[in-house]
């Protein structure tokens, strides 16, 4: 066989990066296949645990008090409380003091670009200034071609939703000159490099020219927040200006995509990977597996030639609908690689509830795992003895509603991933 | 508290037919006030499948439908050119249709003036090439899309124009009758009098009228009932589902007598299938099932094939306005006339000051207007004559010099384009209202400045801005927008209604789209569901749902602040900033 590893990964999102980490520091020669773009650029960059009590409608202040109320076949309920520990001490490892929160279980209230606030475990560095539980006067920066963020309206939101500090919100034309809907990487890109702009006076840099417009308005905040798009490679160092120059905090809200926090993240992942000694393949498909109750060999299609690639374990993190791991059509929702077992309601007019944010089954569709994150079948028998799920390709949990996703993703991918190193 | 106020013709019923009314009314110089439920085209107008009939599809079985089709198609090529995209359509013959039918059409088509003529499967193929292999032939025939919801409100902006008064979220609770005459109608203001605007307290309104015009389609036997006289629409339900892109351009139309699911609209970036024909005893409350959706995809990829794998965006389902006059006793709803009927309530029932307008159709929408408001003006003693064939809509007046103007938005072209394509001839005077002017919408191409300019016609009402504007339309189904176009509701309006609104909206974009959860389009409700439940906390923020959040219990981070204190928690409810 040409191409043979210990340990093959199949995805390069959260779960999959980590996974393939965890495996390697087991000892794992592992590689990891990679299909298309990660749905991190799609994803907030907050690493949530549990944010909802299970019971009621409120977030939830310490996640590790909401276990107990989970369903049994929530991925939680079956790996354990030492699973999800487990999975944030190895991110609290990866990303070091680029990410906060490690010194509580509690979680933080983070200001949302939606104008609310919102559970999470860990938070960007960038974050942190912003958190809305602690009583600072803040301003926030919206910027006039901006749509995503309103940051006067945000402000008086976060007020409505009964925040301990006074806000206000300012929106301001971007320094430099930038089309009408130029995207947030673009204003990022002139913070990094801090363009000269030429306003009516001498040229002066993007961070002093941005620093300037907002200091007539600071009025006594002591922080500063704005949309997520303070630099991106040079982050801490634009912010660090910006908070010298203003003589105040600077943090950043989380945005939707293109998300620069989750594409930083994903950024800091696979700089990981590389020094973890993990191969990565990525831009092609896996579109099956050759075995019987062993996955043998997961087959890729490169073009126009499908080729074997061996290993002794294998992790599933292909992701759930979003990432297309898990494939609906009018006649039924399933696990496209392996044919792994989903359960669902029969009729397709059971996968959803009437209103918007009302429980929804479909956001429960994914593979049953055991302990060891082995995906069960109909009779919740292992489906293949050396092949584990992690990620959003498990179901049983409702990421959205519980504000699980990220605490999910760890915890599995941290058991998935030294379980298949153990077994070598 | 009551309002009371006075017109000369009230008209029920913000419809197609009603806005057309309104319009002439007020080109006529009559002194005229429309109310409305809900939003303009909330009815049936704003929910069937944007055909512009050339009369095609009436040439065999009601020539006289057919006529007064392609003549009412020609005239809004006209004067409605901005919401009219002359696609041209086909009607497609498959081997098993039968050849006379066929044959029928054609000849029917030559009877009523309607340009037909049959093209080869060859020739019809290198046209629509997604068209079955086995498809015969087909007789093209200048059927075209038209848009509903632009279509309305240019007729209302007009009628406003003209020194009428439109009313929508203005529901009627009662019509007025003294003697053996109606005199009026009591309408409940959601918000206002005026433009919608959330949490603004409604009013009760006592509208007086000289003659009133119930134009609420299969809402018209409600109608009746408040004045006592009975008016027996038959409402007929059809189901409309719409694709993520145009598998066809033109209209596509299955050759054969009658049957469901035998039309396809290209309609904008999307195209609607349609439809089925099925009577249902209350046009608010009725079943929206799977098989229906089921059947437009499975019986219209007989016609083209790819339909059976391609996304579908979400479903709606429209009530046809049907009527027939008492006893003629049709039992299938498809048999049922689609001609229109002017019910004098006096002649009828004997009760003076009021008539109802029922049955008929969209694209004769303004034929249908003219026709009742010949017969107001007669009652009223009015002899002005009806101009409402001649003169433009709004953003229809000379659109031959539109493409001169695109360049200089800044825009990149495709938005230009489809902006320019929306707003017509009001194009330079809308894109120039906003500066910076950024997209809000990608799907559809909409900018700043168009939303701007839908919230100053419509208020708060982000369903409004939507069917002026087309943003949340497409393939996200406002899951990458609906935040952005509440954001443009600020600051003009408060946070509480921008709130509001934003929620509406939302809730409306779920209710089609949960006809779609398969496929692609359910990979696309779980990542709007990820980006407003899970990035933005819609679902459990303190704001909407009241909870009280105990802020002081949470992680106040170890970054910066602890220095002053041991826990880095806020122990003190969060005030020590404050300090």
């Amino acid at each position: 066989m040409a191409i043979s590893d210990d340990v093959l990964v199949i995805g390069g999102g959260l779960a999959g990066m980590t996974a393939a980490i965890a495996a390697a520091r087991g000892g794992a020669r592992v590689r990891l296949l990679s299909h298309k773009a990660s749905t991190l650029r799609n994803a907030s960059g907050l690493i949530d645990v549990l944010g909802t009590d299970p019971g009621g409608h409120g977030p939830l202040a310490d996640p590790f008090d909401g276990l107990d109320a989970l369903p049994q076949e929530h991925p939680y309920s079956v790996l354990g409380e030492q699973a999800i520990r487990e999975g944030l001490a190895l991110f609290d490892d990866l990303l070091g003091d680029r990410y906060l929160g490690a010194h509580t279980d509690r979680n933080a209230l983070v200001p949302t670009h939606g104008g609310t606030v919102k559970p999470t475990a860990r938070y960007p560095a960038a974050t942190a200034p912003g958190l809305a539980s602690f009583g600072t006067e803040t301003l926030l920066v919206g910027f006039e071609s901006v749509t995503d963020f309103d940051a006067p309206l945000a402000a008086a939101h976060l007020e409505t939703a009964g925040v301990p500090f006074e806000v206000r919100g300012v929106t301001l034309p971007f320094p430099g000159e930038f089309r009408a809907d130029a995207r947030v990487t673009r204003m990022a890109h002139a913070l990094d490099e801090d363009r000269e702009v030429r306003a009516d006076g001498p040229a002066t840099g993007t961070r002093a020219t941005l620093a300037d417009r907002v200091a007539d308005h600071l009025d006594g905040a002591e922080r500063v927040g704005f949309p997520a798009l303070l630099g991106d490679e040079h982050g801490e160092e634009v912010r660090e200006e910006l908070a010298d120059r203003l003589g105040a905090e600077v943090f950043e809200v989380p945005m939707g995509p293109p998300s620069l926090p989750g594409l930083r993240l994903e950024d800091a992942l696979e700089a990981a990977l590389h020094e973890e000694g993990v191969r990565v393949e990525s831009g092609n498909p896996v579109v099956g597996y050759e075995g019987d109750d062993r996955v043998e060999t997961v087959t890729v299609e490169r073009v126009h030639r499908e080729v074997p690639y061996g290993a002794e374990q294998v992790i599933l993190a292909t992701g759930g609908l979003v990432g297309k791991g898990i494939r609906s059509s009018r006649s039924g929702v399933r696990e496209p690689i392996f044919g792994c077992h989903v359960p669902q309601p029969e009729d397709r007019y059971d996968w959803f509830s009437d209103g918007v944010f009302d429980d929804q089954p479909y956001a429960r569709f994914g593979l049953r795992i055991d302990e060891g994150c082995r995906p069960l079948d109909d009779r919740e028998g292992v489906e293949f003895e050396n092949l584990r799920a992690v990620g959003a390709v498990c179901g049983g949990y409702d990421s959205a509603r519980e504000k699980s996703a990220s605490g999910v993703s760890l915890a599995t991918a941290t058991v998935a991933g030294r379980r298949a190193a153990e077994c070598l | 508290m009551v309002m009371a106020s006075k017109t000369t013709v009230l008209v029920i019923g913000g419809g197609s037919t009603g806005c057309g009314i309104v319009r002439d009314l007020a080109m006529r110089g009559i002194d005229a006030t429309l109310v409305e439920r809900g939003n303009l085209t909330h009815g049936t107008t704003g929910r069937m499948h944007g055909l512009l009939h050339s009369g095609g599809r009436y040439a065999v079985s009601d020539q006289a439908s057919a006529r007064e089709c392609i003549e009412e198609n020609r005239v809004l090529r006209e004067i409605a050119g901005h919401c009219v995209e002359m696609t041209g359509g086909y009607f497609v013959k498959r081997p098993e249709d039968d050849e006379a039918y066929f044959q029928e059409k054609l000849e029917g088509c030559h009877a009523c003036d309607i340009p037909a003529d049959v093209v080869s499967r060859k020739e019809l193929r290198t046209d629509e090439p997604y068209l079955a292999r086995d498809v015969e032939k087909a007789i093209r025939v200048p059927d075209g899309a038209i848009d509903p919801f632009r279509l309305c409100v240019a007729n209302a902006a007009d009628a406003e124009a003209n020194g009428a008064r439109i009313e929508t979220h203005a529901p009627v609770t009662d019509v007025l009758v003294e003697g053996d005459r109606v005199v009026g109608v009591e309408v409940e203001h959601d918000s206002g009098p005026g433009k919608r605007v959330h949490r603004t307290p409604g009013t009760t309104e006592e509208i007086r009228a000289e003659y009133v015009v119930n134009a609420t389609g299969a809402w018209a036997g409600r109608i009746g009932d408040m004045a006592g006289v009975d008016v027996e629409v038959r409402p007929s339900k059809g189901v409309m589902t719409i694709m993520n892109v145009r598998q066809v351009d033109s209209v596509i139309n299955r050759c054969r007598p009658k049957g469901d699911a035998d039309i396809i609209v290209p309609h904008e970036t999307t195209a609607i299938l349609g439809t089925t024909d099925e009577e249902v005893s209350d046009p608010d409350d009725y079943p929206e099932e799977r098989w229906e959706v089921d059947l437009m995809i499975d019986t219209l990829s007989e016609l083209v094939p790819i339909l059976q794998e391609a996304r579908t965006i979400r479903s709606f389902w429209g009530v046809r306005p049907l009527y027939e006059p008492p006893g003629t006793g049709t039992t299938d709803p498809t048999d049922i006339t689609r001609d229109f009927f002017l019910l004098d309530h006096q002649e009828r029932d004997d009760l003076e000051g009021f008539t109802s307008i029922v049955g008929g159709k969209f694209t004769t929408y303004r034929m249908m207007a003219e026709t009742i408001t010949d017969h107001v003006c007669e009652q009223l003693g009015v002899s002005e004559p009806c101009r409402t064939a001649e003169v433009a809509l709004p953003g229809s007046e000379d659109l031959g010099s539109l493409d001169d103007h695109m360049d200089s938005f800044g825009l990149r072209s495709p938005i230009a384009r489809r902006s320019g394509q929306r707003l017509g001839s009001r194009a330079a005077a809308v894109l120039s209202g906003s500066d910076p002017n950024p997209v809000v919408c990608d799907c559809e191409a909409v900018t700043r400045a168009e939303v701007r300019d839908a919230i100053d016609g419509s208020g708060s009402d982000l369903n409004a801005v939507r069917i002026r504007t087309r943003a949340s339309m497409g393939n996200c189904q406002g899951g990458f927008c609906c935040h952005r176009l509440a954001h443009e509701l600020s600051p003009r309006y408060e946070e509480d209604v921008v709130r509001e609104a934003w929620d509406e909206l939302v809730e409306e974009r779920w209710k089609g789209e949960r006809h779609a959860l398969w496929g692609e389009q359910l990979s696309q409700a779980a990542l709007n569901d990820a980006l407003w439940a899970t990035t933005m906390n819609m679902d459990t923020d303190p704001a909407r749902t009241g909870v009280d959040v105990d802020f002081a219990a949470f992680d106040a981070g170890e970054y910066g602040f602890e220095s002053e204190g041991s826990s880095g928690v806020a122990a003190d409810g969060g005030t020590r900033g404050d300090q």
